[in-house]
């Protein structure tokens, strides 16, 4: 079962401090990959934040192939950012790392955020699709202000290789899972933090109501429902079903995934959408165990459980620092001098919620709405 | 001379060409008669014999020859009354002193079609080999990286949709403070019934003795009122009774509507009664047991009762067309018939297509699709049941269940409405007993409630019917049990309370097994539908027809 440490603050941070939570529940993870999704970054990337970054890795080839592509379709590069990465024992390197801060083809800068990002996931799509089969190109995002880092090995190690304690890469809401490979191939499209224009997520756990779910999903005519290495994606591409492509509040995201029984509904005042939502997105209900950890594109992050609350979760910290962590003694080492009677283990209705900036915890209870 | 006819007995069948042949023995037979009289089909008959004993009397040896009138127990060799094998001889006999015994090299199909009419009869097809359904095994348990739920513990979620369900861009929802509200300006919200995932498919009052039906819906009324199981039953073709038409109990029948409208002037003229709406609308374009064939009830069903809520003269036969014959395409079949049923109730009522099996189920089903008005498909395969048929309907006509329904969920999930129209899938299911086993496979390849008949026939009323063609005799209303008989004298045999309670205790049966099957595969919480990663079959070409996985 993977491992997973999320930290949001108003000041931006090292993901080492990730790194370092994952390292205190290392007996969770198996070294079959780090993943590191980093949102609202300083650093050389914080006076280019409208502009998309493009996260991978891959050979050199590759590497050329990506800058071919993305010439030829009016992209016009205006940063490249790479980990100074160096030889660890352990940690098999790719040729090739690299974020790229690209402008939008001059056609497109005055178009609506929507059809920017339609055009951002095409043009990820299509990268991943010229170098997946011959594992040349991986590409992890492509959206302003995030950045993602992926790899196979430990993740202290990892966090060594990429230089990240050297490094001047700091953002204010980083996720990093430690990856414990379970039915799935050991491969770097499986890895989590998902990301999907701005919606993120990453989960613990099986997920046993994968294939009708997946089905559900594939059928819905979305380029960027695909993939599916993992089962865990789906919580990522549900976020975003529900939120951006049906328009519905963050809370109805548990609605939908754990939909509450006909009787506990009769208690909400808005019963009636919840029983025509429950019905015509029955396939996407889960079954756990799960502990889902994400944020959305206005950077709120997030926790919550399966109904049976199988895989417990912890949100914790202090007015301006708050750890989502799959573990305690995770939030522990991310955030050791807290007053720990205000930890929050969130129960099989809550959904906590903390708004940017990290300024206070919400938690929302599924039976009152 | 005597004539070589006389000699030879040619022209007569021998019991080897029976199917069943009766075992009687003489030393345990005490001649009460039992027997001979509750025989269905007069199979066998007392006969009186003359034979020769040698015998001895007194302390020496002295053999005589006697000649003695004995009364035996013999069995027929006209295959009018051919031993059906049902075995109410056994039942009825103090002594164990009769049964029948299969005879596999019987010739009964090259005999039974005197008068040339084809061999008739009810029950399902001959087949006694492993269906389908029973060799799908559950193979994705949940071990370690994913605890396995527990059936006792865990609240367990084991309820359907019916009716047709809205897309979710489609549902009219406005958010308001944040929080979700239904807008109901200028839109259609189509009826879903919760239910159970069982559901009793369509028997006939008529069909079915008034004690069988009765105790079927007295038992449907207690799952709901009392267990709190939302369990639904079809009424057949042939109306209902008008007091339960008007009773609050309506809301767990499905009504059907079939080729030969039987029962539905009754059922018009209660619908301004009615305090209830029923669960749903059933029109019925075809049966798996005898597909592209028509109903029909034999005249000596057609007693009072039943020409009274069918609204036709007793003891004439009533056949039901092979097709709605008012009707033109599949487009009037399906989408007016539709549109009139739904129209009788407001809208407020769920109405679907019953097809038998085909390889044009998917047609139907895009017909379907398209139609917003349409609440579900019913599929009803080749091992369905049926009152009457020919022989060669039910063993050589249908489509099998398991790859009809995959592929109709299959061809859903390409148009991504997987989730908008319900299928219903029946036919063997519960063949070998297996209920929950079987319904759990069909809805892990895309059902969303499986339909039965046979099942509960033989479950709750103890119906002797076989796939070795045992009985079978439903189309001669002298079904031995009283199930499907009209006369009083047969029917007085069941007890209508004791069918409910067998009803009960089915369904909560086949609940615990349903919830020890998802339990293990981590599913409590809603119906695992289409969850094909979690069935496995042992065969490579079938695994790969069902694209699920082989396993061996």
């Amino acid at each position: 079962m993977c491992r997973l440490a999320a930290i949001t603050s108003d000041k931006h941070f090292s993901p080492m401090e990730n790194i370092l939570s994952l390292e205190t529940m290392k007996e969770g993870n198996d070294g079959s990959g780090l993943g590191l999704t980093m949102k609202d970054l300083d650093g050389e990337f914080g006076k280019l934040k409208e502009y998309p970054i493009l996260s991978g890795m891959g050979t050199r080839n590759g590497g050329r192939v990506v800058d071919e592509y993305m010439d030829k379709h009016g992209f016009e590069l205006l940063h490249v950012w790479a980990p100074k990465t160096r030889k660890i024992k352990g940690v098999i390197p790719h040729e090739y790392y690299f974020a790229r801060v690209y402008d939008y083809p001059e056609y497109f800068r005055y178009r609506s955020t929507q059809e920017k990002e339609d055009l951002l996931l095409q043009t990820r799509l299509s990268l991943r699709k010229l170098g997946e089969a011959d594992e040349s190109i991986f590409i992890f995002s492509f959206y302003p202000d995030v950045l993602t880092l992926k790899e196979v090995g430990d993740p202290l190690l990892l966090g060594e290789f990429f230089g990240l304690d050297r490094d001047e890469i700091k953002a204010k809401i980083i996720f990093a899972q430690g990856r414990q490979n379970t039915n799935y191939a050991i491969y770097l499209y499986a890895c989590h933090p998902f990301f999907l224009q701005g919606y993120c997520s990453m989960t613990n756990g099986e997920n046993t109501a994968f294939v009708p779910i997946r089905e559900f999903l594939l059928s819905r005519g979305f380029p960027g429902y695909m993939g599916y290495n993992s089962d865990s994606e789906v919580f990522t591409h549900i976020l975003h079903y529900t939120a951006r492509q049906l328009k519905l509040p963050l809370p109805y995201y548990k609605d939908v995934i754990t939909p509450l029984t006909n009787n506990e509904m009769g208690k909400r005042s808005d019963a009636e959408a919840l029983q025509l939502l429950k019905q015509s997105l029955r396939p996407l209900c889960i079954d756990g165990p799960n502990c889902v950890i994400g944020f959305t594109p206005d950077g709120t992050c997030f926790m919550m459980h399966d109904s049976k609350k199988l895989r417990p979760g912890i949100v914790a910290g202090s007015k301006g620092k708050y750890a989502l962590m799959s573990e305690e003694c995770g939030v522990d080492r991310a955030i050791p001098g807290r007053d720990k009677s205000r930890d929050i283990l969130p129960m099989k209705y809550d959904l906590v919620m903390i708004p940017p900036m990290a300024q206070e915890v919400k938690v929302w209870n599924q039976l009152q709405g | 001379m005597e004539p070589a006819a006389r000699l030879d007995n040619n022209h007569q069948l021998s019991v080897r060409e029976m199917p069943y042949i009766v075992r009687w023995r003489d030393d345990r037979c005490k001649r009460c008669g039992r027997c001979t009289a509750a025989c269905p089909v007069k199979a066998i008959e007392p006969a009186v014999k003359v034979q020769r004993v040698v015998q001895s009397e007194g302390p020496v040896p002295t053999p005589t020859s006697v000649r003695r009138v004995i009364q035996v127990v013999e069995q027929v060799t006209d295959m009018e009354r051919y031993c059906v094998g049902c075995a109410t001889c056994a039942l009825v006999c103090p002594n164990a002193a009769i049964e029948p015994e299969m005879n596999i090299q019987h010739k009964l199909l090259h005999y039974k079609n005197k008068g040339g009419d084809g061999y008739k009869r009810g029950g399902r097809r001959n087949d006694p080999s492993i269906s389908t359904l029973d060799r799908l095994k559950f193979t994705r348990i949940s071990m370690l990286t994913d605890p396995a739920l527990d059936a006792g513990r865990h609240e367990f979620r084991v309820r359907s949709l019916l009716g047709r369900i809205l897309p979710p861009s489609e549902l009219p929802l406005t958010t308001v403070d944040g929080k979700l509200v239904v807008d109901k300006r200028d839109k259609f919200i189509p009826p879903v019934r919760e239910i159970f995932p069982i559901m009793i498919g369509s028997m006939s009052v008529g069909a079915l003795s008034p004690p069988m039906w009765e105790g079927l819906a007295m038992g449907i009324a207690y799952l709901n009122e009392v267990e709190g199981m939302p369990v639904v039953m079809a009424s057949g073709e042939g109306g209902m009774p008008a007091r339960l038409l008007k009773s609050r109990f309506l809301k767990y029948f499905i009504i059907q509507i079939a080729s030969g409208y039987f029962g539905w002037d009754e059922i018009i003229h209660s619908l301004p009664h009615m305090i209830e709406d029923p669960a749903a609308i059933e029109i019925k374009y075809g049966q798996g047991a005898k597909p592209g064939d028509g109903g029909l009830l034999m005249a000596q069903k057609v007693l009072k009762l039943i020409s009274k809520i069918r609204g036709v003269p007793q003891f004439v036969d009533l056949a039901s067309p092979p097709t709605h014959q008012t009707q033109y395409s599949i487009e009037e079949s399906v989408a007016k018939m539709i549109q009139s049923m739904s129209m009788a109730w407001g809208f407020r009522v769920p109405v679907y297509p019953k097809i038998s099996g085909t390889q044009t189920a998917r047609a139907v089903l895009n017909n379907l699709a398209r139609n917003p008005y349409a609440a579900a498909l019913s599929i009803d395969g080749e091992d369905g049941g049926t009152g009457a048929a020919y022989n060669v309907s039910m063993d050589k006509m249908g489509h099998p269940i398991a790859s009809n329904l995959r592929d109709c969920y299959l061809d859903l999930v390409k148009q991504g409405k997987q989730n908008e129209l319900p299928l219903i899938a029946a036919g063997g299911v519960g063949k070998k007993g297996n209920l929950a086993a079987n319904a759990a496979a069909l809805i892990l390849l895309g059902a969303s409630c499986v339909s039965i008949g046979k099942y509960i026939m033989q479950a709750a009323a103890d119906c002797f019917g076989d796939e070795f063609n045992r009985c079978n005799l439903c189309n001669t209303g002298k079904c031995p049990r009283g199930i499907t008989t009209q006369d009083p004298k047969l029917y007085r045999r069941l007890d209508a309370d004791r069918v409910a309670e067998r009803v009960v205790e089915v369904f909560k049966a086949a609940d615990v097994e349903l919830k020890k099957i998802f339990a293990p595969m981590g599913r409590s919480t809603e119906l695992p539908i289409g969850m094909s990663d979690g069935l496995s079959i042992d065969d490579k070409a079938m695994a790969d027809r069902l694209e699920i996985n082989y396993v061996c």
